[in-house]
């Protein structure tokens, strides 16, 4: 026989590992060592248990058939009360998991993973076997063999009592409503242990001392006798560990008999009856999301969305087209072209959302990052996640997460105190730490609070002294906090080994600007600190504000832009040879001209006859010299790098209505390159 | 006749390599990811053969094979449960259903087809 190619199904394998760790991981992160949760051990073990059955399959991932034999093993004794869970195993099984994902990425990348990361983890998992005694470590060999095959030689029914086995009661052909009634009956006669529902029959299965006869003539009220069948036998094991009071989530989750899926079989999660159990809904999760998603490779999503935009464009080119006909004679023509304008906008809409993407993919790794470092540190520190469902597009949650673990490492470690020092200071030894995300507007609002000891104003402006950043005694607090964002900047004591080596806040502002976004801090000495980031929700679309500049068009970030104004000759102040400020209500703006910045002619050269647009990018206002103003759009924002090369001073270019290309300005970019000019300018004109 | 094969699995690498086994040996194979779907996929089809893993999220093989065997048309159906379970408790649960037989993954995929074969009394070579 030809054996079949088991390589082609690694990369399936690779993603489904990886899932199934992720999950793990999450899982591990919610048990409560005292009392876990027979459902979520059970999902664990299950995680395990099927990466280990891949790995094995394939036979060539022998380190990870391993490692996860020895951890199913473990999993196996505590889910069957063979062993006691402890805090330090909870450790154990998730550094093991990071040992596995280390494993697959090896695995993945074509090499062998770790041999000495290998027998170690192996080591601790066999003496955490052996410790208990219950279960030894099974011998390698299990995993490594190749196909064994037991048939089973059937031999008569066992028998095994049945009267210590609940009761079952099947009805056929029944419907929705009678069903109902006879779950009520039958939670009457004794304990609705599980019920089930399919193709018009229903299955009860009870704990009662009423007889075979007593069941039948309760439920001949409602259906004739011959539908019945009532057998002594186990209930399906998925129901078998379910807790008492279930007769209540029975009945209110019950379907009827044509509906498809009925949840009874799923405990719990769902029902509205509560469960002494928290979270098991976890466990029942996954298998729902993959029978109602595909997976779709992102570079498919993007050019979707790329076609979009252009059938946006090219919208709105008909429109810029048909706005010079007679709307008398064209009105149909006119109506459809309103039409298809709503349809692209919705259209639009849909597929950007197919890149959005939950911040949970965000948030759920900080439980564990949280977890490690405050053990590292000694510090207690309970985390709170808020906005989980919060949609972020794809290509922005990726990038996020970085900068994100940065300010979480900072607060942890600079902010939050030991227990003895939050004590000292009348805090709750638990520190707090929360993260939130919302939208607001076409923004997502990102923020990290701790209740930690706050920035230390001092701190700040001494150290910003010694680097010779220029501060004044009396700034307000919001000036000093931004101070921590310069390059090189840290006020740490001393440098530990979670946070200060070298990347500093300057980096995190840097990546957010990167994405568009800013950052914003505040702080409240001895009460903590706050960072928010304000990130656009995607780079794909942009509303903009587009202007003339002689002949061309370009478009600024609406979000920038604060006012715009026709300057008078006595706002207009010239400093430093050529460069000029304009004053503003008290205020000196340094005025980049765009004609000079980017060089085009035919331009209004007289600044009263022409428009100032102020801007503001980060905490510098500047204001731009522009002929006019031409209107406010929603545009598609083109990569300019992929289809020309990187243009100093522009972020990309769109494609407005009549087919022309307009260039996105980059405020960031010009407020940074006119930075030194601004700061000697305006300091001329105040002396 | 060419065989209906019903295979459960909550590891989709698992479900494609017994798919990709199953139809390399020239049988149709419906798939599904766990006991519930599949009772539900029994229920609209007829299978000569039903290969099931035994603990799976929703409802594990337990349950679904007491499913299957209360369908007058799976009675006799040939089951074999693939799973790495080897507790004996498990095992006795599936001998009292009278299932074919027990198969302790890691699975040899050519092995599984010869012993699917052998249970549906065909012979995988044609």
């Amino acid at each position: 026989m030809s054996g079949l190619d088991l390589s082609q199904f690694y990369e399936t394998f690779f993603d489904e590992a990886d899932e199934l760790l992720a999950q793990m991981e999450q899982l591990l992160l919610e048990l409560d060592a005292q009392a876990p949760d027979i459902e979520q051990l059970n999902a664990i073990f299950r995680a395990a248990h099927s990466i280990k059955g891949g790995a094995a399959t394939f036979g060539t991932f022998q380190k990870l058939a391993e490692t996860t034999h020895l951890l199913e093993n473990l999993l196996d004794a505590i889910r069957r009360g063979d062993m006691a869970l402890r805090a330090d195993m909870v450790d154990i099984f998730l550094e093991t998991k990071d040992v596995l994902k280390s494993q697959l990425d090896a695995y993945r990348a074509s090499e062998e993973p770790d041999e000495a990361v290998y027998e170690r983890i192996c080591a601790v998992l066999r003496q955490l076997a052996e410790e208990d005694g219950a279960h030894g470590a099974a011998p390698a060999a299990a995993s490594a063999a190749p196909a064994r095959e037991e048939t089973m030689h059937m031999p008569a029914a066992s028998a095994t009592g049945t009267s210590d086995k609940p009761t079952c009661v099947r009805i056929r052909d029944v419907s929705g409503k009678d069903a109902q009634s006879l779950l009520e009956e039958m939670g009457n006669l004794g304990t609705v242990l599980h019920s089930e529902s399919k193709s018009g029959g229903l299955s009860v299965w009870m704990q009662t001392t009423c007889s075979v006869a007593d069941i039948e003539a309760v439920c001949c009220f409602i259906v004739d006798a011959d539908q019945l069948r009532i057998t002594h036998e186990a209930a399906p094991a998925s129901a078998a560990s379910d807790v008492v009071s279930q007769f209540e989530a029975a009945a209110s989750s019950f379907t009827p008999p044509d509906a498809p899926a009925p949840s009874a079989a799923r405990p719990a999660g769902n029902v509205a009856a509560p469960r002494p159990q928290k979270a098991a809904t976890p466990a029942a999760a996954p298998a729902d999301k993959e029978s109602t998603s595909i997976r779709v490779g992102v570079e498919k999503v993007d050019q979707i969305i790329n076609l979009v935009g252009e059938l946006v464009i090219t919208q709105a080119m008909l429109t810029q087209t048909a706005s010079t006909l007679d709307p008398v004679v064209h009105d149909r023509l006119l109506n459809g072209l309103e039409q298809l304008e709503r349809n692209a906008r919705d259209l639009q809409e849909s597929v950007m959302s197919i890149r959005m993407m939950p911040m949970d993919y965000v948030f759920s790794r900080f439980p564990r990052v949280v977890r490690d470092l405050a053990s590292k540190m000694g510090k207690q520190i309970e985390l709170e996640t808020h906005g989980r469902a919060t949609e972020l597009d794809k290509s922005l949650i990726e990038r996020i997460i970085d900068p994100l673990t940065h300010l979480v490492r900072n607060s942890l470690d600079h902010g939050i105190e030991t227990p003895d020092k939050r004590i000292a200071a009348d805090k709750d030894p638990v520190g707090k730490l929360t993260m939130s995300a919302q939208h607001h507007g076409g923004n997502i609002v990102i923020q990290v609070t701790d209740d930690g000891a706050g920035l230390n104003r001092e701190r700040i402006l001494k150290k910003a002294m010694e680097q010779g950043i220029p501060i004044s005694e009396n700034m307000p607090d919001e000036e000093v906090w931004q101070l921590i964002f310069a390059p090189g900047f840290s006020t740490a004591e001393k440098i530990t080994d979670v946070s200060g080596r070298g990347v500093g806040m300057d980096v995190v502002r840097r990546n957010i600007q990167d994405m568009g976004g800013h950052v914003q801090l505040s702080s409240r000495t001895g009460q903590g600190t706050t960072t928010r980031i304000v990130l656009p929700l995607t780079l794909a679309i942009l509303d903009g504000m587009s202007v003339r500049v002689g002949v061309e068009t370009f478009i600024l970030p609406l979000n920038h832009v604060t006012e715009s104004m026709q300057p008078t000759e006595d706002q207009i102040y010239t400093v430093a040879g050529d460069e000029r400020v304009l004053h503003v209500r008290g205020e000196y703006l340094p005025l980049v001209e765009m004609h000079r910045a980017f060089a085009v002619g035919d331009a209004q050269q007289d600044p009263t006859q022409a428009i100032a647009v102020i801007m503001q990018a980060e905490d510098k206002r500047f204001a731009l010299l522009v002929d006019h103003l031409v209107g406010q759009h929603q545009v598609v924002v083109k990569n300019l790098e992929a289809n020309y090369r990187k243009v100093p001073g522009i972020s990309a270019a769109t494609i407005m209505g009549d087919g022309s290309v307009a260039l996105i300005v980059d405020v960031f970019a010009l407020a940074r390159a006119n930075r030194e000019k601004w700061s000697s300018a305006a300091e001329t004109v105040l002396n | 006749m060419i065989p209906n094969i019903l295979v459960v699995d909550d590891s989709l690498t698992m479900r494609l390599i017994v798919q990709a086994a199953m139809v390399g040996a020239g049988w149709k194979v419906v798939l599904a990811t766990n006991g519930k779907e599949a009772l539900d996929k029994s229920q609209d089809g007829s299978f000569d053969l039903v290969l099931s893993d035994w603990n799976m999220p929703v409802m594990g093989g337990l349950g679904f094979i007491q499913g299957l065997r209360a369908q007058s048309k799976y009675k006799d159906t040939p089951v074999l449960v693939l799973t790495t379970e080897e507790d004996d408790v498990s095992k006795a649960a599936a001998r009292e259903l009278d299932v074919s037989g027990w198969v302790n993954k890691p699975v040899d995929p050519d092995g599984l087809v010869e012993f699917v074969a052998e249970l549906l009394g065909i012979d995988p070579a044609n």
